[in-house]
């Protein structure tokens, strides 16, 4: 394995890597702010204080009520608790809606909390389709809500092929049908322009390690509209919504992070955009390569595409061993055996997939670097299946 | 699959994962007349999306995707006319 120094780390989507200003952040906060925030004495109001500075700065961000802001242990808890802690809301209060809708290219949070309202509370779930680029169209959520539909879960980034939903139209007819509107921001917070009013939602879950804070915070922002109960119990802390001692490290880091990544997403998107316009470009002239995804209406640093032929974990390896590390947990080769939902519900080629996804420093020779060994390491794969570039050979001596 | 018109050609892939399946489709077509009939046997659950488009990128017929009631699907594939 080639040395760190030397790789091309083109996975940004999964875990962008730490900005320094938040580290600083997060190793004062263990330095000063590590006592219990909701204790009254000189320590505990430190570690307060802290917390409801970052709690402000990130309310002000993402244009969140001050009250409108629950920290959770990550994207995960985020999603659930909008999904879980919104269906339980309602139950609370006598509400007897028990539909939802999501999108087919949801993340497997959303879909497997929705899964869990099904089998354990009794709800129905509509899924609504979306074209070959992955995006759904606005029309079709309007025709899935029904009378006793309670909320609408959509994301706005799409985290395998970056297709970007029109939220906020969604948003203006589930404001229109009295039905709340989730979006999962966890792949474009901090990278695009993100706020409860922009993508006209309710409420807005985030993780802050896609962009850029520590690992297990993340927070769900509630709009006036939204209303969630609490997943985890048994203390007052949070206004009641969300039990457990605060990350108050983490989340100091969270809040710089977020503030520094928005003033720096203009200039960090267009670098992204444009160096991501010129891989798509790239990679579609390979033979059988097909590049998915919206060209525009996408996230600005996530490019996928698939290799007729190739095993994608194959693939990934390789690229891998030659200084690469992108994604591919969506190939057809991952462990559970069963194709990406997200590939599947777009209906295109599930063969050797890969997500390449781009930070601020990543470098056009970079990428013309990497579409060179993922050239190379297609056409070997292919070759060894007995595969040329231009359909089958009939003998292939190496 | 007994009871087959002459011209069909079965390639079966079962227990093979992708992209195996696809792979064997392609060589099997490769190799045969233009108007022969190859059907695929597959229970990988992704030929199910990789199929319809490789007949899609390859410009072959897709005519027929029914349940094998062995396990998996038989794909039917209508090699290209000239």
């Amino acid at each position: 394995v080639s040395p760190i120094a030397s790789r091309t780390y083109l996975d940004h989507a999964s875990a962008w890597p730490v900005r320094p200003e938040a580290a600083r952040a997060h190793a004062d906060a263990l330095a000063t702010a590590w006592a219990d925030p909701g204790r009254r004495h000189a320590e505990g109001r430190e570690a307060g204080d802290l917390l409801g500075r970052a709690t402000a700065t990130v309310a002000d961000l993402v244009g969140a009520p001050e009250r409108g802001v629950v920290w959770t242990s990550g994207g995960t808890e985020s999603v659930h608790l909008a999904v879980l802690g919104s269906a339980r809301a309602a139950v609370l209060r006598g509400d007897e809606r028990r539909h939802v809708v999501v999108s087919a290219v949801e993340h497997s949070s959303v879909l497997a909390a929705v899964r869990r309202l099904v089998d354990d509370h009794g709800f129905t779930v509509t899924r609504v389709p979306v074209d070959r680029s992955g995006l759904v169209d606005p029309e079709d959520v309007a025709g899935a809500i029904s009378p006793d539909t309670l909320a609408v879960h959509l994301q706005h980034a799409n985290h395998e092929v970056g297709a970007v939903q029109p939220t906020h139209e969604v948003g203006a007819i589930c404001r229109s049908r009295d039905v709340v509107l989730h979006v999962d921001a966890c792949q474009s917070i901090g990278q695009m322009a993100v706020s409860l009013d922009q993508l006209g939602a309710d409420l807005l879950s985030a993780s802050a390690a896609k962009y850029g804070g520590t690992r297990g915070v993340g927070f769900l922002a509630i709009g006036p509209r939204g209303r969630t109960a609490p997943l985890q119990v048994g203390d007052e802390r949070q206004r009641r919504r969300r039990a457990g001692l605060e990350d108050v490290p983490g989340i100091a880091a969270a809040a710089v992070a977020l503030r520094i990544a928005a003033s720096a997403a203009g200039a960090e998107t267009r670098h992204r955009e444009r160096l991501r316009r010129h891989l798509r470009a790239a990679l579609a002239m390979l033979p059988d390569v097909e590049v998915h995804g919206p060209l525009a209406d996408a996230h600005p640093g996530i490019v996928a595409a698939s290799a007729l032929y190739v095993d994608g974990e194959a693939l990934l390896t390789e690229l891998d061993a030659n200084g690469f590390a992108v994604h591919s947990g969506s190939s057809c080769a991952t462990t559970s055996g069963e194709p990406s939902h997200v590939l599947v519900a777009m209906g295109v080629l599930t063969h050797g997939h890969v997500r390449i996804s781009i930070g601020p420093e990543t470098t056009t020779a970079q990428l013309d670097a990497f579409v060179e060994a993922y050239h190379g390491a297609v056409q070997r794969l292919r070759a060894t299946a007995g595969m040329m570039d231009h359909g089958p050979e009939v003998s292939v001596e190496r | 699959l007994s009871g087959e018109p002459d011209a069909e050609i079965v390639v079966d892939t079962r227990g093979r994962a992708c992209p195996i399946p696809v792979i064997e489709l392609a060589k099997a077509v490769a190799g045969a007349p233009a108007g022969t009939i190859v059907a695929l046997r597959s229970d990988d659950p992704t030929s199910k999306v990789d199929v319809p488009v490789w007949c899609r990128m390859r410009r072959q017929r897709l005519i027929g995707q029914t349940e094998d009631p062995e396990g998996g699907w038989v794909f039917r594939v209508e090699t290209d006319r000239p």
